[in-house]
């Protein structure tokens, strides 16, 4: 039973897709100036990862090695729609919020990178709880980026007021900044420098290092 | 990995089941993607004019984010006296010649009928300021009376952007003149930059400017960077966003000017 515990919370700390891999960037800069957003797409996200790991898994002793990726797109790109579909019906405000973000779930490289590195390999099962895992990987660092760039940003967390903003008569004047897709890099690029100084085995050796100064380094 | 030994005779490179993969796979997720679209479709559809209905409510600034309820909307909704205008004849049509010209104010679709070359007509270069290729001929405006008199008049706007044909509403005061409010309800513009149409900071800034001039010109213009403190005929462009920026300017100019509704703006008092 450690095995299943391992898939599913490994991928939260240890192994995070965002903070680890440096998966499903983009998505994670444009959804996350609010909670409400960012926690729509994160289920969503999460649903996909996981049906599309189970469903591929399912099949994955059929699936022929040379269409392999077309065939995982498909399922992938099917259950992106149906998630597009549902969320336009129930959650009409929220999907409009999201616009292209949630279609753009079919190219986030965490769908795809799972399907291809843990579902083809594993059972049913493991594979759908590793969907979940990694969603839930996600899905920590989308809420804790949004967290922060909402409070900073808006000076609200999940629509409630928490620093009374000046226009409203409060105190807090907001930092444009946050609401701008480059603060979400910051605050991704810091956390990912937190987790490594607290797990120093995901530091990566350096890929060169810088010799001495030489007669040959010249022009 | 793969479990070869249960499946000696199978071999799942070959050309057959390659085939049968490819075209099974389809043909589940078609039937899945199908099933879901057309079962959720009624419920989207409401969803939409819902939406449509609120953002001529909150041009019209009758609104009020997070006070009023999605069951409140349909009844505030009925206070407007829908009209049909004829862009051709350069007015609104009474009753009996809507019914006539087979326009019903709720079902008309404005979009649809601007496809079909019977009921609009198609735009020159010249005219086609706003990128819309062809113009219905008929449309719908929303009406709102306060003690007898003209006290708002919302008009649907449309026109292209960047990316994509920004669908919208601007409402005008009773003297045809000053804005009192304009609203995007659907757009593919790019989310943070174009997309800041939606931002209800930057429509509040339309609020009192004024459309015309003595001689009923349009000249309101969207401005790059901020406009001129207390400019009546200037808005501040969006930051990011020059050519969706210019491209809600150009459908303001169209649809407020002499082709569209400005000749029915002027004899408003009539």
């Amino acid at each position: 039973m450690s095995n299943v515990k391992e898939i599913l919370f490994g991928p939260i700390f240890n192994d995070n897709p965002i903070g680890l891999q440096i998966l499903g960037i983009c998505s994670a800069l444009a959804v996350t100036t609010k909670m409400s957003v960012a926690l729509v797409m994160c289920i969503a996200l999460t649903l996909v990862t996981a049906f599309s790991n189970l469903f591929i898994s399912l099949i994955r002793n059929r699936i022929p090695s040379s269409i392999r990726i077309i065939v995982q797109m498909t399922i992938i790109a099917s259950l992106v729609i149906v998630v597009d579909q549902i969320l336009g019906a129930v959650a009409y405000d929220i999907s409009k919020q999201l616009t292209v973000f949630v279609g753009l779930i079919i190219t986030n490289c965490i769908v795809m990178g799972r399907a291809e590195a843990f579902a083809m390999q594993n059972p049913p099962g493991l594979s759908f709880l590793d969907g979940i895992g990694n969603g839930l990987g996600y899905s920590v660092v989308l809420m804790t980026v949004a967290a922060i760039r909402e409070l900073i940003g808006s000076g609200s967390l999940f629509g409630f007021e928490i620093l009374p903003l000046v226009t409203n008569g409060g105190w807090y004047s907001p930092m444009g900044l946050m609401l701008l897709p480059p603060s979400a890099f910051f605050i991704i690029g810091m956390l990912i420098w937190a987790l490594r100084a607290w797990k120093t085995e995901q530091v990566e050796a350096a890929d060169y290092s810088i010799g001495g100064h030489t007669a040959l380094s010249r022009g | 990995m793969s479990n070869s030994d249960d499946t000696k005779s199978f071999d799942k490179d070959s050309m057959k089941n390659i085939l049968v993969v490819a075209l099974s796979v389809c043909f589940v997720c078609a039937i899945v993607v199908s099933l879901a679209a057309v079962s959720l479709k009624p419920q989207r559809m409401a969803n939409k004019e819902l939406d449509r209905n609120k953002n001529i409510l909150i041009a019209a600034g009758l609104y009020e984010d997070g006070v009023t309820t999605d069951s409140e909307i349909d009844g505030l909704f009925e206070n407007f006296d829908i009209r049909v205008v004829d862009f051709e004849e350069q007015r609104f049509l009474t009753e009996e010649e809507a019914n006539a010209a087979g326009v019903d104010v709720i079902l008309y679709d404005q979009r649809k009928a601007s496809k079909a070359p019977s009921l609009s007509k198609g735009l020159s270069k010249k005219e086609d300021i706003a990128s819309i290729n062809r113009r219905a001929r008929y449309s719908i405006a929303y009406l709102l009376h306060q003690d007898s008199k003209l006290d708002r008049i919302v008009l649907p706007i449309h026109g292209y952007g960047l990316w994509s044909t920004l669908y919208g509403f601007i409402a005008l005061k009773g003297d045809g003149n000053t804005v009192s409010g304009i609203t995007f309800y659907e757009h593919q513009e790019t989310a943070g930059l174009g997309g800041e149409v939606d931002n209800p900071d930057w429509k509040a800034l339309w609020q009192g400017k004024e459309i015309y001039n003595a001689d009923h010109d349009v000249v309101l213009k969207v401005v790059k960077g901020a406009a001129i403190p207390g400019a009546k005929h200037q808005v501040d462009g969006l930051s990011g966003a020059t050519l969706t920026s210019r491209g809600v300017q150009n459908l303001v100019t169209y649809w407020l000017g002499d082709n569209a509704f400005g000749p029915i703006l002027k004899n408003l008092e009539g």
